[in-house]
């Protein structure tokens, strides 16, 4: 681990385990200091652990959209983040009704799954038509073409659905079947952030299948590994870019509701902005490209960013502990890029992936 | 050759003759320069707000307030067209900065109305204050911007209006409310960072804990948080009686609704400041904002009457935000103080003096605006401030708002009283 100890002494490796050595002495003091205190108690500590498995179970199905677009084109959609806002701008108004009609409190299941599909279509098709029309003309030019068109893109829809909807907010109406609590143990966990995790790894269980069982996912498999090569074997590679972006956009939708139904308030065109840049961040902390990766990134930041600055930031005696939590966030991505620059799951990629 | 030489700087010698005279005006005394409007040409105003991300309803409103003003005159001032240039100052000092530079490079505007945010205005005030220009803001608050002690933290410089009240005046009734009428002991605060947030912050802490009370957490947020577990763990270990929240949404929304999950906080009450004083705030939060103190602008009578239903004409429904009010007075003042300042020479043209408009603002007392009586004070640490405070009340979020789209809520306390009159009321 130490490689300064041998004959070819680096003072790059030299600095990099001295800064390993004092992050990881940050972490225990601190983390020492906040348990010894017993301030926080053992429920109080559980609570928070729910609660960012919750917002990283959200994190990671918009992840999976930057991942999986990642893996088959090797470009970062910056306007993945507006894909998330469209679906739950959109669906907030859907809810709305099914909230005045009694039809969300009568039948909850079906109505959240209803506003899952409506999410799912409508983010589904912005991707669609992103990709078609900002990103398919720009498919062989120089790699930060597309990125500045992604941040374009975003702008662009942001302030489309403001035109569409109003600057104001508005937030999803609360359904009765996911108010209350479940006690373990004397521990109450809020129903709502259960149902919230199962969903999420329901929903990223079915993409697994998709990738992994199927002969779609086959294709995408082989478009991502060589697109020549792919398109020699017979596949549609546009038509399989199409998909790859419809999926990551259904999956952002999801979200969308998923994260209306935890966090009801703040729906508004810029909604996407903070969540798309964390779940950039998953991404790329997991090892972008990498499924299970952008799943497990996701949940990681979730949990990391909950517990963070209470355990190890108030431990260490700093002030404003709590406004430092997405220094936490990127402070982790900044690590694991030193650490691990392939990320959690991610394999080392060659030249031309890289 | 010599003779053309000759010529020719015969030429130029005439025109910088006469460059100078059309440059400052013929007739223009004032020291900071005159805005020289042509018999045909408009009146331009200035307006600096925030226009575009999460807070624009804040510029929308104020917006509405002031094209309001201009319609109530027929858009017409001294026989001339008024015009309206519109800047986005977004809610940083960047945006600010970026507005200023951009109203000040225009020598046809003859003052700002903005801007929104506190931030927005600690960038913009160096600049428009250099260009000789006013700005007044409909509903900005910090109470540094006037104050002109820049080594207490003060940012004031001449040309600085506001028509919104001072937080020194908020926050300091804030937390008379939370110890004498919510008969609180222990108080925790949290702001986001933004120089309005943090100002009432501090400012009800340090009243509260001179007051004999016990501020037991100052903490802050990040704009955008949703996920307010974390802070709200740390504040129930620090057992508050009642908690200061002068966020704006959509935090103060996730903070009010997540509160309910969090062991200890069940009976903590909250006092929002007018940031949170939107229509559309106890809708959003839901039941969790029954019961919740909101700080806010209380602006009533027939001619606020008059100007809601001129709004729902012109933009149908109710303004998105409190302070259209503070800036349909504020275009009233400027547009009364550009009256007061212009001179028509002989040929037509109107001369505005730069600093003939600051001295008429300044001048102002008992302007009977929408909002109470307008006097434009001088001295620091209230140095611009034109409003008188009394334009402010706590509300209270009942039912009503939050199921049945009643706005604004009924009133816990008016500040124009004192604490002890209505104690147990």
């Amino acid at each position: 681990m130490f490689k300064w100890r041998t004959d070819d002494f680096s003072w790059v490796d030299f600095t990099i385990d001295v800064l390993r050595v004092i992050i990881v002495l940050g972490v225990v003091i601190g983390a020492w200091n906040t348990l010894s205190s017993g301030r926080i108690s053992l429920a109080q500590w559980v609570n928070l652990f729910a609660a960012g498995l919750s917002q990283g179970s959200i994190y990671a199905l918009i992840a999976l959209g930057y991942t999986l677009v990642y893996g088959i084109l090797l470009m970062i959609n910056f306007a993945h983040g507006e894909v998330f806002m469209a679906g739950a701008f959109s669906t907030v108004f859907l809810a709305e009704a099914l909230n005045r009609t009694g039809f969300l409190n009568a039948q909850p299941l079906l109505a959240i799954l209803l506003m899952i599909a409506f999410a799912g279509l409508v983010s589904m098709s912005v991707a669609i038509l992103l990709e078609r029309i900002a990103y398919r003309p720009l498919r062989g030019s120089p790699r930060l073409v597309p990125l500045i068109t992604a941040i374009g893109a975003s702008f662009f829809l942001q302030y489309t659905f403001r035109g569409l909807y109003g600057s104001g907010f508005k937030a999803y109406p609360g359904v009765n079947a996911l108010q209350g609590a479940i006690e373990i143990g004397g521990i109450s966990i809020p129903v709502v952030q259960v149902f919230v995790f199962c969903a999420a790894i329901f929903l990223m269980l079915c993409l697994y299948w998709l990738v992994e069982r199927t002969r779609v996912g086959k294709a995408m498999r082989a478009v991502s590994e060589n697109k020549e090569v792919a398109r020699l074997m017979g596949i549609d590679i546009d038509w399989v870019i199409m998909f790859t972006f419809g999926v990551g956009g259904f999956l952002a939708g999801s979200a969308g509701v998923i994260n209306g139904l935890f966090r009801p308030q703040g729906v508004n065109f810029y909604m996407g902005f903070i969540p798309g840049i964390k779940a950039f961040t998953a991404a790329v902390l997991g090892g972008i490209g990498n499924i299970p990766g952008a799943m497990l990134g996701g949940l990681f930041l979730g949990v990391i960013e909950a517990i963070g600055p209470n355990l190890v930031l108030a431990g260490l005696g700093i002030p404003g502990a709590n406004q430092l939590k997405d220094v936490i966030a990127f402070t982790m991505l900044v690590l694991v890029l030193i650490f691990r620059p392939q990320g959690i799951l991610g394999e080392r990629l060659s030249e031309t992936k890289a | 050759m010599f003779d053309k030489r000759l010529r020719l700087i015969g030429v130029l010698l005439l025109f910088s003759m006469l460059l100078p005279k059309s440059a400052a005006g013929a007739g223009c005394d004032d020291p900071l320069g005159c805005v020289e409007v042509g018999p045909n040409e408009p009146i331009v105003i200035g307006a600096m707000l925030v226009v575009s991300g999460a807070v624009s309803y804040l510029g929308e409103d104020s917006l509405g307030g002031v094209e309001l003003a201009l319609l109530r005159r027929g858009e017409e001032l001294l026989g001339r067209e008024l015009e309206l240039v519109l800047e986005d100052s977004l809610c940083t000092a960047e945006g600010g900065q970026a507005a200023a530079q951009r109203l000040a490079a225009d020598e046809a505007i003859v003052g700002v109305i903005g801007s929104s945010c506190s931030s927005a205005a600690q960038g913009a005030i160096p600049i428009i204050s250099g260009a000789g220009m006013v700005m007044i803001a409909p509903s900005n608050t910090s109470p540094s911007l006037t104050n002109d002690n820049i080594d207490a933290g003060g940012s004031h410089l001449p040309g600085y209006f506001r028509t919104s009240h001072n937080g020194l005046m908020e926050g300091m009734r804030n937390a008379e409310f939370a110890m004498d009428i919510l008969d609180a002991a222990a108080i925790a605060t949290v702001h986001d960072g933004d120089p309005y947030t943090e100002g009432l912050a501090r400012v009800v802490a340090d009243t509260f804990a001179d007051l004999g009370g016990d501020v037991v957490f100052e903490g802050a947020v990040n704009k955008g948080d949703t996920d307010m577990a974390s802070i709200l763990t740390e504040i129930a270990v620090s057992e508050p009686d009642v908690i200061y929240l002068p966020l704006f949404e959509p935090e103060v929304n996730f903070f009010a609704a997540q509160m309910q999950h969090i062991a200890g906080l069940e009976d903590v009450d909250i006092i929002g400041g007018g940031a949170a004083f939107v229509a559309g705030f106890p809708e959003n939060t839901g039941e969790a904002a029954i019961g919740l103190y909101v700080s806010g602008p209380k602006v009533s009578g027939e001619a606020y009457d008059e100007l809601l239903a001129a709004w729902d004409e012109e933009y149908g429904g109710t303004p998105p935000s409190g302070y259209h009010a503070h800036a349909y007075d504020a275009a009233n003042i400027l547009l009364d103080a550009v009256a007061t300042a212009a001179v028509e020479a002989d040929d037509g043209v109107l001369l505005i003096g730069r600093s003939a408009i600051r001295e008429a603002l300044a001048a102002t007392e008992n302007y009977p605006g929408l909002t109470g009586n307008l006097t434009c004070q001088e001295e620091s640490p209230f140095a611009g401030d034109c409003a008188t405070g009394t334009a402010l009340a706590m509300f209270v979020i009942t039912e009503a708002e939050v199921y049945d789209d009643n706005w604004p809520p009924p009133i816990a306390w008016n500040f124009e009283t004192e604490p002890d009159d209505q104690a147990g009321d």
